[in-house]
């Protein structure tokens, strides 16, 4: 017995010991894919190209605040976190960071000081960047950036996640993978492709899906999961790849002009990509545009015919499309406008059929086709109900300068008459997806209401 | 004392289709601009947004998108024996406001001149000679060419997004098209819309009478369209609220959905609105502009814009008024004919006839402002002047455009106006209704001008302009014209009924009932500095850095909608003072 509870009382030391090292013990940060010579300088224009890339001023930058001197609020399922502020204020700012904090903050998600980030910060995909690349975004940063002082709100989320070291298990989780580029070497478009979409634009963040440990399942090309589809604060981020995905349906030049423009012959870019597009891709060269696009295309092995260009300027006159097999039955009975069709039918005909009309493929450019639509037909059905409540906007971009901006409905139809609606949209064309309740428009509602 | 502003490069006064047009073409040269706009901004959402916009009691009826003549209008009387009294309420033409300006609110007509209308007056004296010219008309040249105007027609086609089929594309003349027009050297941007029922009737019966019909070229998309500059327009609906109206689906040609987005993106440009220009200021010596003053609405006072050029581009009525308030010209005088500010005013004759067929029904609710079937048979550059006694055309237009129930349910004449009589007439003839329209040309005269008032002062204590207008001979002539050719072709149709409806000799100009707001002339351009205010570039002779744009450039009205000739000569404007002015500020002529 006595042995017994020897053992037992040493396996709790153990145990203490090991809890407190794992606590106290400094943690290892990772070390450069690649060293650099003490002389290299990065290419003119290389840190600010970087820092597009990476979407970095999207999230770091509060709503109506100086770009990158942080504040924004980013939903997490474990609570809100707040961005810190990246500007090379000494004080509140990363102003007294050495290049190896900045990194190790970068690849390993260790702060100054030790601190781990939490994960919204998207260091299991920045793990892959190049070192050139980081080393260009600090140098550019702390010289080309003015620094803000902002004290940004400090994040405090409920126990257990208010335990920052516990991120230290979950990175044994999620960081299984070396830092660095590896390439696939298809062609050199598409291993730039591969690099942006899995470095720095970090595409992964929101469409591979999550292990039950919240990491990501899938961060590059060579893993399973990467790219099939995730669901991020109520958005479903669809597949990239695979059977039915939008980038085995469009062709590299509408997959290209969507990155660029937010807008492409079949719809827009809503909610997060939409941003992404605001605040990252339209800023990016149209061959690196056309990179990821083509990446895009040939991941699974699918022929890539490179466009000579896309989302030109025009003149060009954008032909409407055809109505098709599937979304014949519907785009007829609409045309017959009969009165006794469906409530959800006759919803459409009143308010939205002017602009996606009768067969659902709206118009090229500037009205979304809503048949085969993964905001209209997905797995979270918020995003649909809060564009018909609240209406939607993608921002001009340098490609396409217009605001494409639809209304919202929620003055004209009751939570009823939207989830009729909804629900309609949901079964039209050939769509096949389930019913939308008054309760669930009246969540949505609400919500929106607050805002 | 007036706030002063940091100086720019150049000030746009009004941000309507010229003054976009002039903002994003000189912030392409790298230009400090910006744009001082009387009114309010607008955007296709949420300002034009369904349902809300097809409200026809507000927009159709109270004018909520035109100016509000408590703000700004004129005097109007019909001959210089009459006292001028204030246009209170708005009726005979509806000048816009806000951002995009009456580019916002038309109908989508856009129409480029006949060659021979740019040179009508050497086009009558080689023809007939001077004699038919009648007493009191002024018929002039304009100082540019069809041919050099061209390449800036087809630009502004590209940009507005113009739809339609080429009738002459580089000389050769294509079935279906309009083979009067003036050569084009490319197609149009976008095909042609669907035709109506009407409109296919009328095309029918005027085939029949061997007439030339086509389709009327629309600012209206017919698909969805990407524009020079990246901009974009919708596929119109035919939901047919487009005049007074602006387009909730993005299809109508206008600042909003061809330029403004581009524009607001370039950093070198900034607009402001609510900043109504009072004046153009002049150096000491009067031969340059120094810049504006305009009113701050909301800081209440007044503000100098210092500038290097001054781009006028507010709507003519403005326009002509600014420049007659800073003194960029002499006034005109009609009794001497002297002074150049203020002559050379012209509208628009136009007529129709309206046909009841109680078997046909017509769907009136189902078009487009710029819907229709056109013949140019007797256009200007179809009639023997000399032998039918009136120098002008018009186009005959057959199409419907809204079924709108306040204002566009056309009855029999002899339907009661109200009661059950008048209930009767609706359910018997609503839907029931087609209609041919003559769209006509005006020329100028003596005696239609435009001054100051010598009674009437605005909210800032300047007087108001003053127009002195009535219907002169020669252009109810050209419309008895039409009446008489056109009652053939109507009757043709065997319809139960036909009215028509054509100012005839002695008609007086009426302000009340609206007639079209194509008020033209008033800075018309000319070949030296004594007859017109600004010479072929719209550069005033007064003022080297001011440009005047629009449809006060106009010597005489043309037979067609003013916007395509002012969209053009905008681009042809903007191209000299980017080639031939910035290098070398001076006149251009």
């Amino acid at each position: 017995m006595k042995t017994f509870l020897r053992i037992i009382g040493g396996l709790a030391l153990a145990g203490v010991i090991a809890l407190l090292a794992f606590i106290f013990v400094p943690v290892q940060v990772s070390k450069p894919a690649r060293e650099l010579a003490a002389d290299w300088q990065p290419e003119p224009g290389q840190g600010e190209y970087v820092l597009h890339a990476s979407d970095c001023v999207a999230c770091h930058t509060a709503e109506g605040g100086e770009p990158l001197a942080g504040g924004r609020a980013i939903a997490s399922p474990m609570g809100t976190i707040w961005s810190t502020n990246i500007t090379p204020d000494p004080e509140t700012g990363i102003g007294d960071w050495s290049y190896e904090e900045f990194r190790a903050a970068m690849v390993d998600g260790i702060a100054r000081g030790g601190t781990h980030l939490y994960p919204a910060m998207p260091y299991e995909n920045y793990r892959l960047m190049k070192e050139e690349d980081i080393r260009a975004l600090y140098d550019y940063i702390m010289a080309d950036i003015a620094p803000v002082q902002n004290e940004v709100q400090e994040t405090h989320l409920k126990f257990p996640f208010n335990l920052r070291f516990g991120i230290r298990a979950w990175n044994w989780l999620a960081l299984t993978h070396d830092v660095g580029f590896d390439p696939v070497g298809t062609s050199d478009l598409q291993d730039r492709g591969q690099y942006l979409v899995e470095g720095p634009g970090h595409c992964a963040a929101c469409h591979s899906p999550r292990t039950p440990f919240m990491a990501q399942d899938g961060v590059s090309t060579s893993d399973d999961g990467f790219l099939t589809g995730g669901v991020i604060d109520g958005w479903n981020a669809p597949a990239l790849r695979g059977e039915g995905s939008v980038s085995q349906a469009w062709p590299v030049e509408q997959l290209a002009a969507y990155l660029a423009t937010g807008r492409n012959a079949h719809s827009t870019a809503n909610g997060e990509m939409g941003l992404v597009v605001e605040h990252s891709l339209q800023h990016l060269t149209d061959e690196d545009n056309l990179a990821m696009a083509a990446f895009l295309k040939g991941l699974d092995g699918a022929e890539v015919e490179l466009p000579k260009s896309f989302a030109a300027t025009g003149p060009t006159p954008l032909p409407a499309p055809e109505t098709d097999a599937a979304g014949k039955a519907t785009a007829a009975m609409l045309i017959e406008a009969n009165p006794d069709m469906p409530l959800g039918a006759r919803l459409y005909s009143d308010n939205c059929i002017g602009c996606h009309f009768a067969n659902g493929k709206g118009a090229p450019g500037i009205f979304p086709e809503l048949q085969n639509n993964h905001l209209v037909t997905g797995s979270e059905t918020g995003p649909l109900i809060s564009v018909i409540l609240n209406g939607a906007e993608m921002p001009g971009t340098a490609k396409r300068p217009m605001t494409l901006r639809m209304q919202g409905y929620r003055d004209r139809m009751s939570d009823e008459e939207i989830a009729e609606l909804a629900s309609w949209l949901r079964k039209a064309w050939g769509n096949e997806a389930g019913t939308v309740t008054a309760t669930d428009v009246a969540t949505v509602r609400a919500a929106s209401d607050s805002h | 004392m007036a706030r002063q502003e940091k100086k720019k490069d150049v000030v746009i006064v009004g941000l309507g289709w010229t003054g976009s047009i002039a903002g994003i073409e000189l912030a392409q040269e790298g230009l400090d601009i910006v744009a001082l706009e009387r009114g309010h901004d607008q955007e296709t959402v949420p300002n034009f947004e369904y349902p809300q916009q097809i409200d026809e009691l507000k927009y159709g009826v109270r004018l909520k998108m035109m100016q509000k003549p408590s703000q700004q209008t004129l005097t109007v009387r019909r001959n210089d024996g009459e006292t001028a009294l204030p246009y209170r309420s708005l009726g005979s033409f509806l000048p816009g406001n806000g951002v995009g300006g009456a580019g916002t609110h038309w109908n989508g007509l856009n129409w480029r001149p006949q060659e021979i209308e740019l040179k009508l007056r050497s086009h009558v004296l080689e023809n007939w000679g001077e004699g038919i010219i009648p007493e009191g008309m002024d018929l002039r040249d304009y100082p540019v060419s069809y041919d050099e105007l061209e390449p800036f027609f087809t630009r502004f086609e590209k940009v507005a997004g113009i739809s339609g089929y080429a009738g002459n594309l580089n000389g050769e003349i294509r079935e279906g098209g309009n083979p009067f027009e003036g050569w084009r050297s490319e197609d149009f941007p976008m095909p042609p819309l669907p035709t109506t029922y009407d409109s296919a009737k009328f095309r029918d019966a005027a085939k029949a009478m061997g007439y030339h019909p086509f389709p009327a070229s629309a600012g209206i998309a017919s698909t969805s369209y990407v524009n020079p500059y990246g901009m974009q327009m919708g596929p119109c609906n035919f939901c047919g609220f487009c005049e007074r109206y602006g387009c909730y689906q993005y299809s109508k040609s206008s600042p909003q959905t061809a330029i403004l987005g581009a524009l607001k993106r370039m950093p070198n440009f900034e607009y402001r609105t609510n900043s109504e220009v009072l004046r153009v200021d002049l150096a000491e010596d009067g031969k340059t502009a120094t810049g504006v003053t305009y009113w701050d609405e909301e800081a209440g006072e007044e503000v100098f814009q210092p500038a290097d050029i001054v781009i006028l581009s507010s709507y003519q009525l403005n326009n002509v008024h600014l420049m007659l308030l800073s003194g960029l010209g002499e006034v005109y005088n009609p009794l001497t004919g002297e002074g150049t500010l203020g002559k050379n005013y012209a509208y628009q004759m136009n007529g129709g006839i309206s046909m009841f067929f109680e078997d046909d029904n017509f769907n009136p609710f189902v078009g487009h402002g710029a819907n229709g079937m056109v013949i140019d048979d007797f256009s200007i550059s179809q009639n023997d002047f000399g032998a039918e006694g009136f120098i002008g055309g018009s186009y005959w237009r057959s199409g419907t455009f809204n079924g709108q129930p306040i204002r566009n349910m056309p009855l029999p004449k002899d339907t009661p106006s109200w009661g059950a009589g008048w209930k009767q007439g609706i359910r018997k003839w609503y839907g029931h209704a087609m209609s041919i329209g003559s769209h006509g040309s005006h020329m100028a005269y003596a005696n239609n001008h435009l001054d100051l008032d010598p009674t009437y002062t605005d909210r800032h204590g300047r007087p108001l302009m003053r127009m002195t207008f009535n219907w002169q001979d020669n252009d109810l002539r050209m419309n008895q014209f039409m009446k008489r050719k056109m009652e053939p072709l109507a009757a043709s149709m065997n319809p139960d009924i036909m009215q028509a409806g054509f100012k005839d000799i002695g008609a007086q100009y009426d302000v009340r009932p609206y007639q079209t707001t194509h008020n033209t002339g008033g800075h018309i351009m000319s070949e030296n500095a004594r007859e017109g205010a600004v010479n072929r570039y719209s550069q005033t002779w007064k003022a080297h850095n001011v440009f005047a744009m629009g449809a006060g450039n106009f010597v005489q009205n043309t037979q067609y909608n003013p916007t395509g000739l002012v969209g053009g000569l905008a681009y042809w404007t903007v191209n000299a003072i980017r080639t031939q002015y910035l290098s070398n500020p001076r006149p251009l002529v």
